[in-house]
């Protein structure tokens, strides 16, 4: 597979009042042509902060990429100026947001919304804008397009809305689609349906496309490949079947042990992971999990393991083997 | 979970209704939501009944109006075999409450940012003039023990703890009076997978330890699947389908039940590929304006005429499983 996007050593931190966040420590991953990327984690991981990084779209001040490369199609994007990466956003790399209602303008109809990006970056003329507009609400099976689009956005329902924004991000055609929580607001049935809609855009398209959740289920389901992050460091990284089958860092056997299922009846006590992720601004020396791993030895107080093969394509930041308790050679 | 046939909690034919009203001087009323549409169900001894559905189906303003933080419309709702709620007020229903307590879904807004932990969990016990002023704070440190909070935390603000903290918080001041029977809304939506897990344990071991009886509400079926003894499917107002956990997500007889099974993803990459769901088309409709007959009859795969103009009667199909659909 040929690579899409490579991000080498992204650093990302907060300056605040309290002291500086280490929101994103260092990460480097990539992502193949037409490949699905599954990002797993808490709430702040740092799963969010690396995608509005990767976008250049870090509220600066308080924020700023400290550090790393992000190529894309051969760019870094980190050294573009600001009219070049804005022609970036939206026509190669699109973004969805996890809540449909806070990221459209309630004042605009739906069809404004729309077309802005292909009125920035394909430059149609006001018939074919119309045209795409109609094609794109019908591709993310939206009744009555046509007439749909001079509503506004409370007309919609919240998985409606979601849709519109799937139909917005995909307007130009990206080769890249990050999709930050999308579903995490919808009810399950609506989510199904969303799910559903990327699935076969995905293959009708070929787009790559960065899934972000906190969802161990829905992430099983539509990725390639799955990453697990942990206080801004990626913890593990497989392909999606070796991920479930053999997972083998300790946070995401911890994750995987919190889980309960639809389809199991099981009534014995969840395995949780105690106590809470640590403070971003005094984060403690060694593995940022050790504090709350069951498999911690000595090492992990000193020195923070780097991500590693386990087996081929399968990686873990961690000194223990979780298969023997004991240190890895 | 030891569950008996006692019945705490019995609901009758509860009905919920808040009035939409136009005007503003003059108010007048154009119609109503139809939150909660008559809705029938027990509530065992020791059990955890689980009520599933999607946002705005009515699972909040049950629990609410069981415990009279509404008014019901109408229905009954009788509390230990002799204790009709709905028409109780005042000191009589205060009295009530010392049984029932609630834990809700936000531990961030539903704590009072401007009381220490002591002074919120110390609240009820003054309120219902439980122990000696003095006896107080040794309670409270127990209580906040119990939950698995530092009981040295009393002079402490809600701000200064995590979503999991704030949320054992409110479980303490549930548990504070003593109550027999504890409603849960969705206590564990706001929070992170691996502190859901701590808390779910949490609220099992309780259980256990003080024989309590839950209503749990939440919106994650698999989450329900585990806790729960029973479980009630919620659309749009009305049961559509009750019965023991195992038959509910095993052999679910209602097609919603079928639908909202079919659209939770599971963790196992295998398992997700072979799956059929059973997608719905469209969103569920106001509870303004709820289609004639079935309610579930516009966006229902087996729907046909008979569905779409009478109206499925609550109806006990086995011994223990309930279930409103003319298909079944």
């Amino acid at each position: 597979m040929d690579k899409l996007l490579e991000v080498k050593g992204l650093r990302t931190q907060f300056f605040t009042q309290e002291g500086t966040v280490n929101a994103v420590n260092g990460i480097s991953f990539d992502l193949g042509e037409g490949e699905t990327l599954g990002i797993v984690g808490e709430s702040g991981c740092g799963k969010s902060v690396s995608m509005l990084s990767i976008m250049r779209l870090v509220p600066e001040p308080p924020g700023k990429i400290v550090g790393g490369q992000v190529m894309f199609q051969g760019k870094d994007l980190l050294q573009l100026d600001k009219d070049d990466m804005r022609k970036v956003r939206g026509s190669q790399i699109a973004m969805i947001f996890q809540d449909p209602m806070t990221s459209m303008n309630p004042v605009l109809t739906v069809e404004r919304q729309l077309t802005e990006a292909m009125d920035m970056h394909l430059k149609l003329d006001r018939t074919s804008t119309h045209r795409r507009a109609v094609e794109l609400l019908e591709m993310v099976n939206i009744p009555e397009a046509e007439a749909r689009l001079s509503n506004y956005p409370h007309q919609f329902s919240g998985g409606m809305r979601q849709r519109v924004m799937i139909a917005t991000a995909l307007s130009c055609n990206p080769k890249l689609l990050i999709a930050d929580e999308p579903t995490t607001a919808l009810d399950v049935t609506v989510q199904a349906q969303i799910v559903d809609i990327v699935r076969r855009l995905r293959r009708d398209l070929g787009m790559s496309i960065i899934w972000i959740t906190h969802d161990l289920g829905i992430i099983a389901g539509l990725a390639d490949r799955v990453q697990v992050m942990y206080a801004g460091y990626i913890v593990e990284r497989a392909d999606v079947r070796q991920m479930y089958r053999d997972p083998r860092h300790p946070y995401t056997l911890g994750l995987l042990g919190s889980l309960t299922r639809v389809d199991a009846h099981s009534k014995d006590r969840l395995t949780p992971i105690e106590g809470r992720p640590p403070d971003l601004i005094d984060m403690p020396p060694g593995c940022p999990f050790h504090q709350r791993c069951t498999y911690r030895i000595p090492l992990c107080l000193e020195k923070n393991p780097a991500l590693s093969e386990v087996s081929a394509g399968h990686e873990i930041a961690c000194w223990v083997d979780t298969k023997t308790g004991g240190q890895r050679s | 979970m030891s569950q008996s046939s006692e019945v705490l909690l019995s609901v009758q034919d509860l009905k919920m209704y808040f009035p939409i009203t136009k005007g503003i001087v003059i108010q007048r009323r154009i119609g109503y939501i139809k939150a909660v549409d008559g809705v029938t169900f027990d509530i065992h001894r020791g059990e955890t009944l689980g009520l599933v559905g999607e946002s705005g189906c009515g699972k909040s303003t049950t629990a609410r109006a069981i415990i009279q933080l509404y008014q019901p419309t109408s229905g009954q709702v009788v509390f230990d075999g002799e204790h009709e709620l709905t028409h109780m007020k005042g000191e009589q229903l205060r009295r009530m409450r010392r049984r029932m307590q609630m834990i809700f879904q936000d531990p961030y807004a539903s704590l009072n940012p401007r009381m220490p932990v002591g002074t919120l969990v110390r609240e009820p016990l003054e309120v219902h003039n439980l122990l000696t002023p003095g006896e107080r704070l040794g309670r409270v440190q127990e209580l906040l023990e119990i939950v698995g909070l530092n009981p040295y935390f009393v002079n402490r603000y809600p701000a200064e703890f995590s979503g999991g903290q704030r949320q054992r918080i409110g479980i303490a001041i549930a548990l504070a009076v003593q109550p027999e029977f504890i409603v849960c809304d969705e206590p564990i939506s706001s929070l992170d997978v691996s502190i859901q897990a701590q808390i779910i344990n949490l609220l099992q071991d309780l259980q256990r330890q003080f024989g309590l009886t839950y209503l749990f509400i939440a919106h994650d079926l698999s989450v329900v699947r585990h806790i729960s003894d029973r479980v009630a499917v919620m659309y749009l107002g009305k049961l559509a389908e009750l019965t023991d956990s195992l038959t509910l997500y095993e052999s679910p007889l209602h097609p919603y039940t079928k639908a909202l099974l079919s659209a939770v993803p599971v963790p196992d990459p295998d398992t997700e590929e072979k799956r059929q769901r059973i997608l719905l088309e469209g969103d569920v409709p106001s509870p303004a304006n709820p289609p004639s007959g079935c309610r579930f009859s516009t966006r229902c795969p087996v729907a046909s005429d008979v569905c779409k103009q009478i109206e499925p009667e609550w109806r006990e199909v086995m011994p223990g499983h309930w279930v409103a659909c003319h298909h079944v």
